[in-house]
């Protein structure tokens, strides 16, 4: 149970560098493609990048923690 | 907005950094010329918007979302002030929630506050008579409940007191009256004959015990008598209703005719006055001389026939009274009533009867002096006619010559002189003749008065006789009435106490009788029991003796054999329980030990029936049995190893569980220092359930080999915290359990050894 620990870590650090440098890449070629070269879509997409990798790992450390529901239709 | 502030931020810095405007950048900037020179004033209005408006924004969410607005309050410190002040009390916040469900919690007591709160309220609220009403119906009710109460009450000691009163004692008076009344009615009723006959058997009883007369006998004199009483008193009263009945008419009779002589009397008076004194014409006069005739032989007839009936009527008075003397003289006492009646008639049939003759006496002197009067007018008128006529003989044959004339006024003057003369001497003798008048009327109304008297007491005397004689019969019959009573209580009482006495008598003797039957047959059976109950003891003895000493025999060898045999077998199951606790040395570092399951089998053969080592055999878990256990020094060390994890993740838990607060708690897991190992105390407090001091407690208690108490202060981790080292907690666990029943077993088992074990 102590490696888990580690492990979600190393999971969530991939994952967010991952998402992160493909947010880059994307920013990079929207921002050649159809913004004249500005700066903004690369910070968007590292930014959006960033974001979804750190929810991701926020939810992947949450997990244990959420509860999950069914709802019963009356019949 | 924000690029707005950062294209500012830019321009100041370029400025700062450049001096001079930068002419591309200055393209840029060509909107902005104009507000070059307010720059500041420009940062610091749009920093106010900005910040205005995120006050606004926030407040109008808090007030759409009452979640959010919890959330601020309780992030931001006077938030709830501002926000209350812009909105109004929260209504939504967990104070009020928590007070719900304390009123909930206290629902009886509250509800009868409420109720109470909102009769108080309804009372306030309306104020009209109602109210008033309604309050004083509500004050009255519990009132008019206690006055019903209390009514209800008094009803119920009045129902209670009068219950208790109703079989009270009647008065005994009452009831000796009405029991000597009835008895009275009784013997009124019977008569006097029991008495005698009763006077005559006790009699008879005093005599002797011996001569009692048969009742029938008894009955026949009673009879016998009672018929004797009855043709007498038939007889006196018949006799006495005909002298009565003849009497009464006789009596009646007289006077009957007695009022009509005096009738007569008074109607011949009355003539002859009217005849004296009245002035008629002569020749109505001779028909009322005529009419004074017939009246005067009327009133003789009338007399006559008076006297006659009186004398008849005191004859049949007279033999009335023999009769009812004849009948007084017999003594039967039925008679006395009849008697009383019929004397009480004949006394008054004779005061009637003495009445009539007063009043005809009365009338009849009354008519004497009348006719005294009469004649002694006639008288003067007789002797005035004879001197007429001697004088005047010739006068009747004619009436011729004064001379005549002249010597009649002559005569009729010397006459009067004679007359006057005389007059004068009977003036002188006036008095005197009053006088001897007098005495004579005197003597005779003495005489009639001494008679009037004398017939009066007479009358009274009868009177005071007969009361007296009326009361004597009374008060004897009372007399005879009790005492028959009492000497028919007497005789009662005296049947009742034999009948007692025999009844007590007989009861005695027979239970004499019985006692000594009982006592005669209980030694007889005494005895007999005794003798073969010493044969049987003997007998009994004998038997019991050899019986037990073969017990002894046969008891002895068994218990040897069971004791070897438990002796065995307790060998066997000691040196299973060794071959298990040896199992469990055999754990590597790191390593689990062998599966324990063998040993348990071998154990669970040892001990087939004894069951307290195979449930605790069948007690060890089942991880233990197919995997085995790590030992404790393997433990320890993966703790240290686990100490750090739980050090990092010491904030993260349900709610707390952000890669922010993540973040913290690694910075507070660098920051924090705590001890290696701390001693635990004795009573953990609040303070305690910190992760690092209860990570320093468990890493004392591994140290010092107490891996029970350091499982249990990590047992107290939570959130994060535990889910780390839960693995560990059910090694620990595991291990623990088969310790434990791994050190129960040998224990019995040595228990068990030592207790078969025979010292040599």
């Amino acid at each position: 149970m102590a490696d888990e620990h580690g492990r979600k870590w190393d999971r969530c650090l991939a994952d967010t560098a991952v998402k992160t440098v493909t947010g880059i890449s994307v920013g990079i070629v929207l921002s050649v493609l159809f913004f004249k070269r500005r700066t903004w879509p690369v910070s968007l997409g590292s930014g959006m990048g960033l974001g979804m990798g750190y929810s991701n790992c926020q939810h992947d450390f949450r997990s244990p923690y959420l509860l999950h529901g069914n709802m019963v239709k009356d019949q | 907005m924000l690029r707005v502030f950062l294209r500012g931020a830019n321009t100041k810095a370029q400025k700062c950094l450049y001096g001079r405007a930068h002419p591309t950048n200055l393209q840029h900037h060509r909107h902005y010329t104009s507000g070059e020179s307010s720059g500041a004033a420009k940062v610091v209005a749009v920093g106010l918007v900005t910040l205005g408006s995120s006050i606004g924004g926030t407040v109008l969410y808090a007030k759409w979302d009452p979640k959010f607005r919890t959330a601020v309050e309780k992030n931001i410190p006077y938030s709830d002030w501002l926000l209350g002040m812009a909105l109004g009390p929260n209504p939504y916040s967990p104070v009020t929630a928590h007070k719900k469900q304390v009123e909930l919690s206290q629902p009886p007591s509250m509800m009868t506050e409420e109720s109470r709160s909102s009769k108080i309220k309804k009372e306030k609220n309306i104020k009209e008579e109602p109210s008033v009403s309604t309050a004083s119906e509500t004050t009255s009710a519990p009132v008019y409940s206690a006055q019903s109460i209390e009514e209800s009450s008094a009803e119920a000691s009045h129902i209670i007191s009068a219950i208790s009163e109703v079989p009270s004692v009647p008065a005994p008076h009452d009831t000796e009256a009405a029991v000597l009344t009835e008895e009275c009615k009784e013997c009124h009723h019977h008569g006097d004959t029991p008495v005698p006959a009763m006077v005559e058997a006790v009699d008879s009883m005093t005599e002797g015990p011996l001569k009692e007369r048969p009742a029938e006998e008894v009955t026949a004199r009673l009879a016998q008598q009672e018929q004797e009483d009855q043709d007498i008193l038939a007889s006196v009263s018949a006799s006495l209703e005909e002298s009565l009945a003849s009497s009464a008419k006789t009596t009646l009779q007289a006077i009957g005719a007695q009022e009509a002589a005096l009738q007569a009397i008074g109607s011949h008076t009355h003539k002859l006055k009217e005849a004296m004194e009245a002035e008629v014409p002569p020749d109505q006069k001779s028909a009322q001389w005529r009419d004074l005739e017939t009246a005067l032989a009327e009133r003789r007839s009338t007399v006559n026939d008076a006297g006659a009936a009186l004398l008849k009527a005191r004859d049949a008075l007279d033999s009335l009274r023999s009769v009812i003397d004849k009948a007084k003289e017999s003594k039967v006492a039925a008679v006395q009533p009849l008697v009383l009646a019929a004397e009480e008639n004949l006394h008054s049939m004779v005061v009637d009867l003495d009445q009539a003759v007063t009043k005809v006496q009365s009338a009849e002197s009354e008519a004497k002096i009348v006719s005294q009067y009469t004649e002694l007018v006639n008288e003067a008128k007789r002797q005035f006619q004879k001197e007429l006529s001697s004088l005047t003989p010739e006068i009747q044959a004619n009436w011729k010559g004064l001379n005549d004339l002249n010597a009649l006024i002559a005569h009729a003057h010397r006459r009067i002189d004679q007359l006057n003369r005389e007059l004068a001497e009977q003036r002188v003798r006036e008095q005197v003749h009053i006088e001897a008048a007098l005495e004579q009327q005197k003597l005779e109304d003495q005489k009639a008065l001494d008679k009037a008297v004398h017939t009066a007491t007479q009358h009274s005397k009868e009177e005071a006789r007969l009361e007296q004689e009326r009361k004597l019969s009374e008060l004897r019959e009372v007399m005879e009435a009790e005492m028959r009573t009492q000497l028919r209580r007497q005789a009662a009482a005296h049947t009742d106490h034999l009948r007692d006495i025999l009844k007590v008598q007989e009861q005695e003797l027979r239970s004499e009788a019985e006692q000594v039957l009982n006592s005669k047959m209980l030694e007889q059976e005494t005895h007999y029991r005794q003798l073969t109950q010493e044969q049987l003891d003997n007998f009994t003895l004998d038997m019991n003796a050899a019986y037990a000493r073969l017990k002894g025999m046969e008891e002895a060898i068994d218990s040897h054999v069971i004791a070897e045999e438990e002796a065995r077998k307790a060998h066997q199951l000691w040196l299973s329980v060794e071959a298990l606790s040896y199992t469990l040395k055999t754990a590597g570092s790191d390593l689990p030990t062998k599966p324990l399951e063998s040993a348990v089998q071998a154990i669970q053969d040892s001990c087939c029936n004894n069951e307290f080592a195979l449930a605790l055999a069948s007690a060890l878990p089942e991880e233990s049995l197919r995997r085995g256990v790590y030992s404790e020094a393997s433990l320890r060390s993966r703790f240290n190893s686990l100490r750090s994890m739980v050090r990092r993740v010491a904030l993260i838990d349900e709610s707390h569980n952000s890669l922010y607060q993540y973040f913290l708690s690694y910075l507070q897991a660098a920051l924090l220092f705590e001890e290696k190992q701390a001693m635990p105390p004795t009573q953990l407090t609040n303070e305690d359930l910190d992760p690092f001091k209860l990570l320093s407690y468990a890493s004392y208690c591994l140290e010092h080999e107490d891996l029970e108490l350091a499982a249990k202060f990590v047992n107290q981790l939570r959130g994060e915290a535990r889910r780390v080292v839960q693995d560990w907690l059910t090694e620990a666990r595991l291990t623990l359990e088969t310790r434990q029943v791994v050190t129960l077993l040998s224990a019995y088992a040595n228990a068990v050894g030592l207790g078969t074990t025979q010292a040599p």
